[in-house]
């Protein structure tokens, strides 16, 4: 594999982690924060 | 948003997310762990990721080919040390609010504690993985029990470990109790890794910046730029994940108390029946 494959290897894993990861927490907290009432959610 | 109940919602309702009071709260961001702030922060870290991309992969030039230096392989670093060093930082945070919680039993440090343990956790897994990928044309092998390799593995079990515990079923101050223990033994592992390179005769290189930084112009300029951009993504993560483990523990209490409520009412009506003196019996005297 040349330098430039395990450039893009390493950037693409951490972009994927990265991304994946955020799309997680984004995902659970919109459906965790619809069964709290809103004067729990200080930052509303 | 008024329209919103005032207790928690049964687990079944989620089902049905696309309902119009869904739809009003997301409209004006109400739903989720978004704020104004993560926003404008969330735009401002894709916008730094942007730039510093360009700048590692394209503006930057590669360092000299071997054996004098990496040659194309050197922008691993400008991903890797970045990533690392912010895995540092999750792991100081966690060991700050582990001994904040066990001095103040305060449980927005237990919750900032938990939050920064996931988010290190995946920065050390990374840190890892792309350090191998990054070891492999560099020293011939994915993988060697150096100091440095073997003291990163450690310290990814050690949060592992912590977030188990976590999970650990048991009563919420004691559950934050166990994981504190725990949390305050990442910063002397984090300071075992860093020592690693120079306690131990060591393949990995030592360390880049410090005082007197090893590269200069703009490969510096790049790795600096990325380190903040790091600190960005650090502190997004950091804030949403703060506030799902928060959410995670308002539901925790509500249902903990609804199920206290159930039991009470069903033994309420059990022991109604006896409780009731016969009409006849009653009338009769």
């Amino acid at each position: 594999m040349s330098d430039w494959g395990y450039v893009s290897m390493a950037w693409g894993i951490t972009a994927a982690v990265l991304v994946a990861y955020a799309i997680w927490i984004i995902v659970r907290g919109r459906a965790l924060s619809r069964r709290v009432p809103p004067e729990d959610r200080r930052w509303t | 948003v008024t329209s919103q109940p005032s207790a928690i919602r049964p687990d079944d309702q989620l089902v049905d997310t696309d309902t119009d009071t869904d739809t009003d709260a997301d409209a004006d961001g109400s739903v989720g762990t978004g704020s104004r702030a993560t926003r404008i922060l969330g735009l401002l870290t894709l916008a730094g990721i942007a730039l510093a991309t360009y700048l590692a992969l394209v503006a930057s030039p590669p360092s000299p080919a071997p054996p004098d230096g990496m040659g194309d392989v050197v922008r691993i670093l400008y991903v890797h040390v970045p990533i690392v060093t912010m895995a540092y930082v999750g792991c100081g945070l966690t060991t700050l609010g582990s001994v904040m919680y066990l001095w103040k039993k305060s449980v927005w440090w237990d919750i900032t504690a938990a939050a920064s343990a996931e988010v290190a956790m995946v920065f050390t897994a990374l840190t890892l993985v792309i350090g191998m990928i990054w070891a492999r044309p560099t020293w011939g092998a994915w993988w060697v029990w150096d100091g440095r390799l073997t003291s990163t593995a450690m310290l990814l079990l050690l949060l592992l470990g912590y977030l188990a515990v976590r999970r650990l079923p048991a009563e919420a101050a004691t559950r934050s109790k166990r994981s504190a223990i725990v949390g305050v033994l990442l910063v002397p592992n984090v300071y075992i890794v860093n020592r690693s390179v120079t306690w131990w005769r060591s393949l990995h290189q030592g360390s880049t910046l410090g005082l007197q930084p090893k590269i200069e112009g703009l490969m510096f300029f790049s790795l600096m730029f990325a380190m903040f951009v790091a600190a960005l993504l650090f502190a997004w993560l950091l804030i949403h994940r703060w506030r799902l483990v928060w959410l995670e523990e308002q539901l925790d209490a509500h249902e903990l108390d609804r199920a206290i409520l159930e039991r009470r009412a069903e033994a309420a009506a059990g022991s109604t029946p006896a409780t009731i003196v016969p009409p006849t019996t009653s009338g009769s005297i």
